[in-house]
C-alpha cells in the first residue's frame, strides 16, 4: 500500500487519477439522473393549485399560536421527560460505549508499545487479544448503522410504551457511535506516558485510569457532551413512535391539523435545545 | 465511575485550584442528580429488561428476526426501496447545499455589513440598515429552517404536496439547508481578510469577492460539511419513511407493525447496507477531493 519513498518524492503521473474527475462527473450525473426520477422530485407539485391551498391552510393554522396556561402545563411533563431521556440515554450509552470502546481500542490491546514485549512471539495470545478487538469493533458498527428511530420502534415492541424504550434506543445507538469514537480518541493519544508507567511496573489497567484516560479525558468528556446535544433532539423525535416526550405530542398536534399548536411545540423543542447546547457549550469550555 | 473521572478533572492542569473545586463538586453534583432524576421520570429498569422475564421476551423477538426473508421477489422490492432512500438523501442533500448557498451571501456578516469590505463604504444609513435587515433577515430564515426538525417538516410537505419520497426531499433539503448554511456562514466568517481586501482594492464587487475570494477558499470545508450531512441524511431519510416519505422506513413500520419479523430482519440488514454505502462513499469522496 505504502508508496516507496522515491514515488513520494516525485509522483507520476497517474492514469487513475487524471481520469478520476471525469469518472466522478459521469457517477454524479448518473446519480443526479437517477435520484431525480426515483425520489419523485417534481418542483412543479409545490406551486399547483391544491398544494397552494394546503400550504396555505397550514400558514394560517399557525397564528395565533396556542399560549394558553393549560397548554403548557399540559406540555411541561412531556417537555421534561424529553430531557430525562436523553440523559438516561447518554449514561446508557456511555455504558456501553465505554467497555467497546476500550476493548476497541487496539494500542490499548494488540499493537504499539504496550503490547510490543508481551506479544512478541506469542501469536496464539495475539490471536486470542484480536478475537474480542473485532467484536468490538464491529458491534457498535451495527448498533449505530440502525438509526435510534427504528431502535426505538423495536423496542416499544419489546418493552411497550413510555420513556424506557426512547431510553434504550438512545443509549444502544449512542452507545455504538461513543464507543467507535472512544477508541479512535484513545489510540490517537500520545504513548509515552503510558509506556513510562507501563516501565514503573504499571498492570495495563493502571495504565489505563492513570495514563491513557486522565489524558483523554477532556476529548471524552467533550464528544459525550456532544452527543447529548445530538440525544435531545433525537429523543424529540422518538416520541413519534410512542417512545414519550415532546414528539409525541408534535404529532398528535399535527395529526389532528392543531398547527397553532405545533408552533408553540416547535418554540419549546427549540427552547429545550438550545438549553442543552448552552449548557453542554459552557460545560464543555470549562474542560478544554 | 463518576468518582474517578471526577478526580481525572481535578488532577488536570487547571486555573485557581479552589475555585475550580468548587465547580468541579458543583457539576458532578449537578451531573448526578440530573442523572438520578432521569433515572426515575424515565423509570428506566434495567433488572426488568435483563431479568429472567424481560430476557426471555428479548430473546423470543430475536430469534423470530432469523432467518431473514431472501426471497428473490422481496429482494427485489428491498433494492428498489433502498435506492429509493438512496435518492432521497441524495436528492435532500442537493437541495440543502442550493439553500445553503442561496443565504450564505446575505447570512455572511462580513459580506453583509460589517468588516474589512465595509470599512470605506459611503453608503448612507438607509442602505446600511437595509443591509443590515437583510443580513438579519437571511439568520432567522436558516434558524427557522434549522430549528423545525426534519419529520415536522417531512409532515408539513405531506400534508401540502402528499405522500411519496418528494416532500421527504424538500424536509431533508430545508432543515439540512438550515443547518449547513449556518456552518457555510460561520465558515465564511473565519477566513481572514487580507486577500479578500486585495481583491476589492482591485475593484472586485462583493459578489465577485465571495466567487473568487471567499468560495475557494472555504470550498473544501463547504465540500467536507456537505458530505457529512450527506451521512447523516441518509439515516433521516430513513425515519422520514414513518410518516409517509417511502423508502426502506416506510416499510420498517410496516414491518414492525405487521409482526413480519423475517422480512424485518432483510430491511434492517439492508439499511445497514445503505449507511455504510454512504459512510463509505463520503469517506472516500473526502479523501480523493481534500
Amino acid at each position: 500500500m505504502d508508496p516507496s519513498p522515491s514515488a513520494a518524492t516525485f509522483p507520476r503521473p497517474d492514469r487513475t487519477r487524471a481520469l478520476f474527475p471525469g469518472l466522478l462527473s459521469l457517477c454524479w450525473l448518473i446519480a443526479f439522473v437517477g435520484s431525480w426520477h426515483l425520489a419523485q422530485v417534481e418542483p412543479g407539485l409545490l406551486f399547483q393549485a391544491e398544494s397552494r391551498r394546503n400550504m396555505a391552510k397550514f400558514i394560517a393554522g399557525m397564528f395565533p399560536p396556542e399560549l394558553s396556561g393549560d397548554f403548557f402545563r399540559l406540555l411541561v411533563g412531556p417537555a421534561l421527560e424529553t430531557i430525562q431521556i436523553s440523559v438516561m440515554g447518554t449514561v446508557l450509552a456511555i455504558a456501553i460505549g465505554l467497555p467497546l470502546g476500550l476493548l476497541g481500542t487496539a494500542s490499548l490491546t494488540i499493537t504499539g508499545v504496550l503490547n510490543e514485549f508481551e506479544l512478541a512471539g506469542a501469536p496464539a495470545r495475539r490471536a486470542a487479544r484480536i478475537v474480542p478487538y473485532a467484536c468490538a469493533r464491529g458491534l457498535p458498527s451495527t448498533f449505530r448503522c440502525i438509526p435510534e428511530f427504528v431502535w426505538a420502534f423495536m423496542f416499544v415492541r419489546a418493552v411497550g410504551l413510555g420513556p424506557f424504550p426512547g431510553v434504550l434506543a438512545i443509549g444502544v445507538a449512542y452507545g455504538g457511535m461513543l464507543g467507535k469514537v472512544y477508541s479512535e480518541i484513545l489510540e490517537n493519544q500520545g504513548m509515552r506516558g503510558s509506556e513510562a508507567l507501563q516501565a514503573t511496573g504499571a498492570t495495563r489497567w493502571k495504565v489505563l485510569c492513570y495514563g491513557l484516560i486522565p489524558q483523554a479525558l477532556p476529548q471524552l468528556v467533550s464528544y459525550t457532551l456532544y452527543r447529548w446535544e445530538c440525544a435531545v433532539r433525537a429523543s424529540a423525535i422518538l416520541g413519534f413512535v410512542g417512545a414519550g416526550g415532546l414528539g409525541q405530542q408534535i404529532e398528535l398536534s399535527m395529526r389532528m391539523f392543531n398547527f397553532h399548536e405545533v408552533v408553540t411545540l416547535v418554540l419549546l423543542l427549540f427552547l429545550l435545545v438550545a438549553t442543552v447546547d448552552f449548557l453542554s457549550g459552557t460545560l464543555r469550555k470549562a474542560i478544554a | 465511575m463518576a468518582a474517578r473521572t471526577g478526580s481525572g478533572v481535578l488532577g488536570l492542569p487547571p486555573g485557581p485550584r479552589g475555585r475550580l473545586r468548587g465547580t468541579t463538586l458543583l457539576v458532578w453534583g449537578g451531573t448526578a442528580g440530573l442523572i438520578l432524576w432521569s433515572w426515575h421520570g424515565t423509570r428506566f429498569d434495567p433488572i426488568a429488561l435483563l431479568g429472567a422475564g424481560g430476557r426471555a421476551e428479548i430473546l423470543a423477538y430475536a430469534r423470530n428476526l432469523f432467518p431473514p426473508d431472501l426471497a428473490s421477489a422481496f429482494l427485489a422490492k428491498v433494492l428498489y426501496w433502498s435506492l429509493e432512500t438512496f435518492a432521497m438523501s441524495f436528492m435532500g442533500t442537493l437541495l440543502s447545499v442550493a439553500i445553503a448557498l442561496l443565504l450564505v451571501f446575505p447570512a455572511t456578516r462580513t459580506l453583509a455589513f460589517s468588516g474589512v469590505l465595509f470599512e470605506r463604504d459611503e453608503a448612507g444609513r438607509p442602505i446600511r440598515i437595509l443591509r443590515i435587515g437583510l443580513f438579519l433577515g437571511a439568520r432567522v430564515v436558516l434558524n427557522i429552517l434549522r430549528t423545525v426538525p426534519h419529520i415536522v417538516w417531512a409532515l408539513i410537505f405531506v400534508f401540502a404536496v402528499g405522500l411519496g419520497p418528494f416532500p421527504g426531499v424538500l424536509a431533508l433539503g430545508l432543515h439540512t439547508g438550515g443547518v449547513l448554511g449556518k456552518l457555510f456562514a460561520e465558515a465564511a466568517e473565519d477566513i481572514e481578510t487580507q486577500p479578500l481586501e486585495a481583491l476589492q482594492a482591485t475593484g472586485a464587487s462583493r459578489l465577485q469577492i465571495l466567487v473568487y475570494g471567499i468560495l475557494p477558499r472555504v470550498a473544501p470545508q463547504l465540500l467536507a460539511y456537505s458530505l457529512y450531512r450527506w451521512e447523516v441524511n441518509i439515516r433521516e431519510a430513513i425515519i422520514l419513511g414513518y410518516v409517509g416519505a417511502g423508502g426502506l422506513g416506510q416499510q420498517i413500520q410496516i414491518a414492525i407493525s405487521l409482526f413480519l419479523e423475517n422480512k424485518l430482519l432483510t430491511l434492517i440488514l439492508a439499511i445497514y447496507a445503505m449507511v455504510t454505502l454512504v459512510d463509505y462513499l463520503s469517506a472516500f469522496l473526502r479523501r480523493r477531493l481534500l
